[in-house]
């Protein structure tokens, strides 16, 4: 379990980071949300252990990384946005070479090495030289050298960045599985990948921790929901469908592809959202999409609240 | 452990890449050049002077080449972001710092067996001792311990090489011409100055074949305090 309590951090005379506390338990992938400044990095940066808190404890199966942190190290496993990597090496040499850095014998990593690059989905590439790999596979070397010593703690930093949509719900695999008996804490600001991957969420805002619980909790402190929807038909048709229905507080409009139209709409409550559906519907417009999330806007109602008291 | 593994890595590294080959390449082109201009085809000299003059040359491309192996060792990793694998790894910074090191020192060594050809030829027509030669050798290979802690030093001032070596460079040029400060300055002073210089009092003995203890210390000596300065500034970087 990771317990981080009080977590403070200065930049000079700026707090990045204030009296932050959270827990991980084992088995739990917490998603980190926040603004740009927020304090996410900030907060990766201290429990990987590459910047020191300026007070505050984080404590790992019960040792406390600020009085151990070289004894930590090798329980965490850290990806941050770039994946650093070798990018002459192949990919098991390397994933290897960092077992051995982390402090592994030889056959422990020989032990463990097919697993893990099982478990990154990079099997078929591990003979392939890194620079020759694309960026979602660079991002899967990056998670097989995080979790290679099979640490307690794994930090990813923004593990979707970059990532097509196919390479996206690959990795959404991939990071779901890497909680089997471990904590996972991954930063994102892509807020539907929050809730598709993550069981718990923090909502941080200049510097503070502003919310926290799973995603339907969060969401609660918010009537009004996100829609996006998808349409066969045009831009003008679905617009004259949604214009005067009640509880559409603002609508951005779209084209997908040959005759198909988007809307990302906010409407205050769910009676507007059926209204909503109702009139698509209504104007003879073949619905293809139709998803709605409050986690948006009490992300963004958390956020503001906070920056503007 | 962790030492051999940081060093296996950047021989990996050098391996891997053309940069390594090219200048193990120009180097052992450059001093067989010399060789043969200055030393076997320089008109009738004694073979411990052609054998002298060899040192000389390797002595000067083993300073350049120092240089351009270590540049890259530490400012690399910080340019490439690869310093946070080694950061969030147990590894202390010594070990880090020693681990570059080897792998610089295993590179020069390796180069300068490729130039024992070159003292072999002066057997064909001549004669000197294997001492000799194998005085000169410590000699190179202490100048390089030195030149490449200094590298390495430099390399972890910054996040890019080009910078890295010119600092290197710098310090290296100053070491040299300590002995020209020490031909203007008074006692003490001259004495401390004439004893820091790189090359004058130190590398010429080796080229001689004399083995100097304090020669040795010396070099030692240097290497030490500029690996400890990169120790330290890895150190200052990364949270203890």
């Amino acid at each position: 379990m990771i317990e981080v309590s009080g977590l403070t951090r200065y930049y000079g005379e700026f707090a990045a980071l204030q009296d932050v506390s959270f827990r991980v338990e084992q088995g739990t992938i917490l998603g980190l949300l926040g603004r740009n400044g927020a304090g996410k990095s900030t907060t990766l940066k201290i429990l990987a252990g590459l910047i020191p808190p300026s007070s505050g404890t984080v404590l790992i199966d019960g040792i406390d990384i600020v009085e151990e942190p070289n004894r930590l190290r090798s329980m965490i496993g850290y990806l941050p946005e770039d994946p650093p990597l070798y990018l002459d090496m192949t990919v098991r040499a390397f994933v290897a070479h960092i077992g051995r850095l982390k402090g592994m014998a030889a056959d422990a990593v020989a032990a463990r090495l097919d697993t893990v690059l099982a478990t990154a989905q990079l099997e078929d590439r591990q003979h392939q030289v890194i620079g020759t790999l694309s960026h979602g596979y660079r991002k899967r070397v990056g998670i097989a050298q995080a979790i290679i010593h099979d640490p307690r703690l794994v930090i990813l930093d923004e593990p979707i960045s970059g990532l097509d949509p196919v390479q996206i719900a690959e990795m959404r695999k991939v990071v779901r599985s890497l909680a089997e008996g471990r904590a996972v804490l991954l930063s994102s600001h892509i807020l539907s990948e929050v809730e598709q991957t993550c069981d718990q969420l923090l909502v941080l805002a200049d510097g503070k921790l502003v919310a926290r619980g799973t995603e339907a909790e969060i969401s609660a402190a918010s009537q009004r929901v996100r829609m996006r929807i998808e349409v066969s038909g045009t831009r003008e048709a679905l617009a004259a469908a949604l214009d005067n229905v009640q509880g559409v507080e603002s609508a951005t409009f779209g084209v997908v592809g040959d005759g198909v139209s988007s809307a990302l709409v906010l409407v205050s409550d769910d009676a507007a959202r059926e209204a909503v559906s109702a009139a698509i519907v209504h104007a003879g417009l073949g619905l293809r999409t139709y998803h709605g999330t409050r986690l948006e806007d009490a992300f963004v109602g958390a956020t503001t609240t906070h920056g503007e008291a | 452990m962790h030492t051999w593994l940081v060093a296996r890595r950047d021989l990996g590294a050098t391996t891997h890449g053309f940069g390594g080959y090219l200048i193990v390449a120009a180097v052992l082109f450059v001093t067989g050049l010399l060789f043969q201009t200055r030393g076997l085809g320089a008109g009738a000299q004694y073979s411990h002077e052609v054998l002298e003059t060899f040192f000389e040359n390797a002595g000067g491309l083993v300073m350049i080449s120092g240089i351009l192996f270590t540049m890259r060792s530490l400012a690399e990793e910080r340019q490439l972001g690869t310093d946070v694998l080694l950061e969030t790894s147990p590894a202390t910074e010594v070990q880090i710092v020693l681990g570059k090191w080897v792998a610089a020192m295993l590179v020069m060594a390796g180069m300068l067996a490729l130039t024992l050809y070159m003292p072999a030829l002066i057997f064909v027509n001549g004669k000197v001792s294997l001492a000799h030669i194998a005085t000169g050798y410590v000699g190179l290979l202490l100048l390089a311990s030195a030149v490449t802690s200094i590298g390495i030093a430099s390399s972890s001032l910054f996040s890019t090489q080009l910078p890295a070596g010119i600092l290197a460079g710098v310090i290296v040029v100053t070491m040299l011409l300590g002995w020209l400060l020490a031909d203007v300055s008074d006692p003490p002073f001259s004495d401390v100055l004439a004893y820091s210089a790189l090359w004058d009092q130190h590398f010429t003995a080796f080229m001689e074949g004399r083995l100097h203890l304090r020669s040795v210390v010396y070099y030692l000596s240097v290497t030490f305090l500029f690996l400890l300065g990169a120790t330290k500034v890895l150190e200052g970087r990364r949270w203890q």
